[in-house]
């Protein structure tokens, strides 16, 4: 006699658990079979101590098991002990080799010979049974292995990491500190990987702690027992033939699902690739009625979203009619517009009316949508103005508006419905070019730069659709010029995008030219050799061109540009460029313009120039890394008296923290760059801020929200450590200096001590953002020494400081 | 970009304001011919008084301000009006006198003020004298961790002493535990140290090599070497020190002698009510 049970759920991985407490909880009989000793054998194979993270993080969790952020082992801890409170029938080491369907049950059959029969079946067993293998000679030697569960076991090894994903990215980073770790990859860059993890590895590399070799293929793995490392790797790498010694080998190399087990269960695929998913309804059963297949095997990678599965699955079998998770928040989202009518009609809508987003899947477009802001707007309604500081996107679904680049009454240029705007600030990082204005009714979804970045990072079509139009908008805009579709085409045929690492050049003094540079991030230094040393001559921010001065002369390059930070630009060739002057005299007069102002302002500033110093001064803060800075607190020395004013009025007006630290910071010439924050034009601190608490306002300070968990992300990323966690004491009193005068209270200014029980947060310069009178550093420092600007005054300053010494 | 100094700020204003104030003061009094003679009771004398008594407060109300955070002005407009306010009242508070000085409270509290925007005159030179050389002193460093290093040679010192004969041992510890840097007032504004332990050191070190043997010469350099470095972190230390004081030490005189000379005022208004 076999035992029966209403649902069979395989596998115990988050799905799994989330489905058999749901069965548990409805009272049904159910079973939870599990191939290994322990539940979520994958969850218990992250690395040791690893942070889960809870993505994505607007969709709230629809599971009687709970989750949310945290490490590895308190998760685990946490669902052990709800599996047994929660009477879940579980089976460990109950792997199953086969399911039939006789009769409208099923049969499952185990490994240990024993079956049982279920009228339905949840098939929750991801995707990790079968991960991918290297497929190479040599590749089953016991040091290959494709699975890190403590980076501390290892030490002093040589170890070689294949991959390019997050898995084998991290696996580097937490093997770098005690290993010798080379990391291979088949790609030449790291297209699906965390930023973070991405702009940490490449820090190890540039610093010498971790070897990487991009564009690499292992060919051969030879076994050199006796040697002083037992592997020798043998790659093609861009530079030829590469060899690697090592003591062991990880490979992450992702997973596939395991196709012919399921087809042997009668299951169907989408497509004949091996990553292909299993065909599924919407309710995510499979071709053989009655079968379902959630989490990452059906296609949904993240413990959130497989966990709701699980949930929805056995209420669905239950007879219980239930809406996606994330339809009551959608709804809401779309009651803006009312005559959207449902959810599905609002998002039919949306794919309709954006090629961007048509390009995203239905549960991804979902997804996108929770993050993002429906709006409407009326005719006159603005959405940003020209030299705002917001750096969201906006997809047009209905309407129609006007956009002013230049400063009066005469649009340059009108939007439509299906267009997108805002991607100038999106990538630059700058202030907005141009004031957007609506015409008619408008219907817009607003996207934040997070969210945006994501999608760019991860997704190719919506990439190559964003830069193209970005490419077509920023000839508009530099060129200042209403080009026909025809021309702007050809531009845009030999345009390319070169991406830049600070202190490249973009080309060199000398050179013959090879067309126009538009600076569309990051930042440039336009510098020449005097007196056999480089002098930098100026700055020039994004959202300015470059080489254009070649051009019209005809001559070979008059300085070297540099990149300040990471840089890209937009090179328009001198081919194209000359057909379109040819058409449009009037882009050479701008030119010439330009040129000739260009001339004056050399002749200008020769004195400078002989000088130098002024240069140096630039050259100096560019060091600094003030490039990408948008506003910069500098310390004259020269006037400093020491009072220590400045970080006593930040303190008294931020809770009892002062953001600054006057002491510390690299000193030029008497001019000091202080430890505060510079907010920057692509701020890393943003990158990685779990609740997204970090936000640049319409000013353009980068401010921390509320919101704020204090889980350090932005204190590790941020590169000039100007962010610190403090205890923030909401009942902190401000100080009166009348009271301090007659002895009855403490000091104005002076530091907290900080309540004992307060939780730390994130804190940092917010430029004073809500308090009249400006930043209180400058208001309050006596001697003029305290002083802050934006980089276009740098050059400006430099002189001036350059002219008054040498006075 | 322009960065003005407070002497500067608005286009030197408040001089501006003080000049006007002094010439009208000055106009006035040598237009006012009273019967009985110039003297601190005409209704002028009233006005001039008043007028410099009012400005006493603004300048005493400095303190207060320079420590209020919130709201607009700036400190650097506070202390260039304090500057040249200040002055001002060289000439309205002599005028307010008519010259006739005396063994009394008004002649005292004359007295006071002057020697506080006596006092002032010197901060006025310490503000633009010394933060340049603070820094260019200084650098990157600051006075904590220059103190490090020095700690940090001392621990290199003691074990490279340990293998030398004992009167290097003694010169190097007199050297650790008696060198001072700061000490008396008279001392941090002087920064001189005749008899500093660390350069006796130094000093002694480089005659005693020659009386060692060839196996502790090595370590006798490494020494040496150390004893230098901290020679030279010690007087850059002290150099912070006497910079420091004599770049703020004046407000311990200012101040003081400014609220000394609140109470002569009172004293002086109260007096003058007194006797009417």
């Amino acid at each position: 006699m076999i035992e029966h049970f209403k649902i069979a759920i395989i596998g115990s991985g988050p799905s799994g658990l989330s489905a058999a407490a749901q069965a548990a909880e409805a009272g049904v009989t159910h079973v939870l079979l599990e191939a290994d000793a322990h539940p979520a054998s994958v969850t218990r194979s992250y690395q040791k101590g690893k942070h889960v993270m809870a993505e994505p993080r607007a969709l709230p969790l629809r599971s009687r098991m709970s989750f949310g952020a945290g490490r590895r082992e308190n998760i685990l801890e946490k669902w052990e002990s709800e599996l047994e409170s929660f009477n879940i029938n579980f089976r460990a080491n109950a792997k199953v080799v086969g399911i039939k369907k006789v009769a409208g049950v099923f049969h499952i059959k185990l490994e240990s010979g024993v079956s049982v029969s279920a009228d339905y079946v949840i098939l929750a067993i991801g995707l990790q049974s079968n991960i991918r293998m290297l497929n190479i000679p040599g590749a089953d030697h016991p040091r290959v292995q494709y699975q890190l569960d403590d980076p501390d076991e290892f030490n002093g090894e040589h170890i070689a990491i294949i991959g390019g994903g997050d898995a084998s990215l991290e696996n580097a980073l937490a093997l770098m500190p005690n290993n010798n770790v080379t990391f291979i990859t088949r790609l030449d860059g790291f297209f699906n990987c965390k930023p973070d993890n991405e702009s940490q590895l490449r820090d190890a590399a540039q610093r010498g702690d971790i070897t990487l070799l991009l564009d690499t293929q292992v060919d051969t793995i030879e076994w050199t027992e006796g040697s002083a490392h037992p592997l020798n790797i043998i790659a093609r790498a861009p530079q030829g033939r590469e060899e690697v010694a090592c003591d062991r080998i990880i490979a992450r190399l992702g997973a596939e699902p395991p196709r012919k087990l399921l087809e042997s269960f009668g299951i169907t695929f989408a497509g004949p690739e091996a990553a292909s998913p299993p065909q599924l309804s919407p309710t995510y059963e499979s071709s053989v009625p009655g079968l379902y297949i959630v989490g990452a095997l059906g296609g949904y990678p993240l413990i959130k979203q497989a966990m709701n599965q699980g949930y929805d699955v056995v209420q669905r079998i239950l007879g219980i009619d239930i809406k996606p998770v994330d339809e009551m928040l959608l709804e809401e989202k779309f009651k803006v517009c009312p005559h959207i009518t449902s959810v599905e009609h609002g998002l039919d809508k949306i794919r309709l009316n954006s090629e961007v987003l048509s390009k995203l899947s239905p549960l991804q477009l979902r997804d996108f949508m929770l993050e993002s802001k429906l709006m409407t707007l009326k005719p006159g309604d603005i959405a940003f103005r020209r030299n705002d500081y917001s750096n969201s996107l906006y997809f047009i679904i209905e309407g129609e508006l006007k956009a002013y680049v230049a400063e009066g009454d005469i649009a340059d240029f009108n939007l439509q419905s299906g267009q997108f705007f805002g991607e100038m600030g999106l990538i630059s990082g700058r202030r907005r070019t141009a004031t957007i204005e609506a015409v008619k009714d408008c219907i817009l979804v607003e996207a934040s730069k997070h969210t945006m970045q994501r999608l760019i990072h991860t997704m190719e079509p919506v990439r190559s659709l964003i830069d193209d139009a970005y490419l077509r908008r920023a000839v508009q805009i530099y060129l200042r010029l209403p080009l026909s579709k025809a021309t702007l085409n050809g531009l845009m045929a030999e345009a390319q995008i070169h991406y830049y690492e600070a202190g490249d050049e973009l080309f060199h003094e000398g050179d013959v030219p090879d067309g126009l540079y538009m600076i569309r991030r990051g930042s440039v230094t336009l510098s020449r050799v005097i007196g056999g040393k480089e002098v930098v001559l100026s700055y020039v921010s994004a959202g300015n061109y470059v080489g254009e001065m070649a051009l019209v002369s005809g001559q070979p390059r008059v300085a070297t540009v540099r990149a300040t930070v990471k840089t890209e630009a937009i090179l328009l060739t001198t081919k194209s460029i000359q057909e379109v002057i040819a058409q449009y005299p009037a882009i050479q007069q701008e030119m010439n313009f330009r040129y000739l102002k260009h001339v004056e302002h050399e002749i200008h500033d020769a004195a400078t120039q002989a000088s130098t110093d002024a240069g140096n001064l630039i050259s100096f803060l560019v060091q600094q890394g003030i490039g990408d800075a948008t506003d910069v607190l500098l310390i004259d020395e020269s006037r400093c008296i020491g009072c220590d004013n400045c970080e006593k009025a930040c303190a008294e007006t931020h809770e009892g923290t002062s953001r600054l630290d006057r002491k510390t910071g690299p000193i030029y010439d008497q001019v000091r760059v202080p430890s505060s924050c510079r907010h920057c034009e692509n701020p890393l601190c943003m990158t990685e801020c779990p609740p997204d608490a970090i936000r640049r306002e319409v000013n353009g300070e980068i401010v921390i929200l509320d919101n704020c968990i204090g889980c350090g992300n932005c204190v590790t990323n941020c590169p000039y450590d100007v962010i610190q966690l403090a205890s923030i004491d909401p009942n902190r009193k401000l100080a009166s200096p009348l009271k301090w005068l007659f002895g009855l209270g403490t000091e104005p200014g002076a530091c907290s001590s900080g309540a004992v029980d307060a939780v730390k947060l994130a804190v940092k310069c917010d430029m004073c953002n809500g308090i009249s009178g400006g930043p209180a550093c400058v208001r309050s420092c006596p001697t003029g020494a305290a002083i802050r600007m934006g980089p276009e005054e740098f050059l400006d300053y430099a002189v001036w400081r350059n002219n008054k010494v040498s006075d | 970009m322009r960065s003005r100094s407070f002497l500067e700020y608005r286009n030197f204003l408040y001089l501006k304001l003080s000049l006007l104030l002094m010439i009208a003061a000055i106009a006035a009094y040598i237009l006012h011919s009273p019967a009985i003679g110039a003297y601190g009771g005409t209704w002028l004398g009233y006005v001039l008084g008043t007028l410099s008594a009012a400005i006493v407060c603004l300048l005493l109300w400095l303190g207060v301000r320079k420590r209020s955070y919130f709201g607009a002005g700036t400190m650097q407009g506070w202390l260039s009006a304090h500057v040249y306010l200040g002055l001002s009242l060289i000439v309205l508070a002599t005028l307010h006198s008519s010259f006739q000085f005396g063994w009394n409270v008004h002649t005292l509290a004359y007295v006071l003020m002057m020697a506080v925007i006596l006092s002032g005159f010197y901060g006025l030179y310490a503000y633009f004298r010394f933060p340049h050389l603070l820094t260019e002193n200084l650098s990157e460093d600051s006075f904590e961790s220059l103190l490090q290093e020095i700690s940090k040679l001392d621990k290199l010192a003691r074990v490279s002493a340990l293998h030398l004969p004992d009167e290097i041992i003694a010169l190097t510890n007199n050297a650790i535990y008696n060198t001072r840097i700061g000490g008396t007032v008279r001392e941090q504004m002087r920064s001189q140290h005749p008899d500093c332990p660390t350069t006796l050191a130094v000093k002694k070190l480089h005659g005693l090599s020659k009386t060692l043997p060839m196996a502790q010469i090595k370590t006798h350099r490494e020494l040496y070497t150390l004893m230098l470095r901290r020679e030279t972190l010690v007087a850059r230390a002290r150099r912070d020190v006497m910079l420091r004081a004599r770049l703020s030490g004046w407000l311990f005189v200012h101040v003081p002698l400014s609220v000394a000379l609140l109470a002569a005022l009172i004293a002086h208004v109260t007096a003058i009510f007194f006797y009417w």
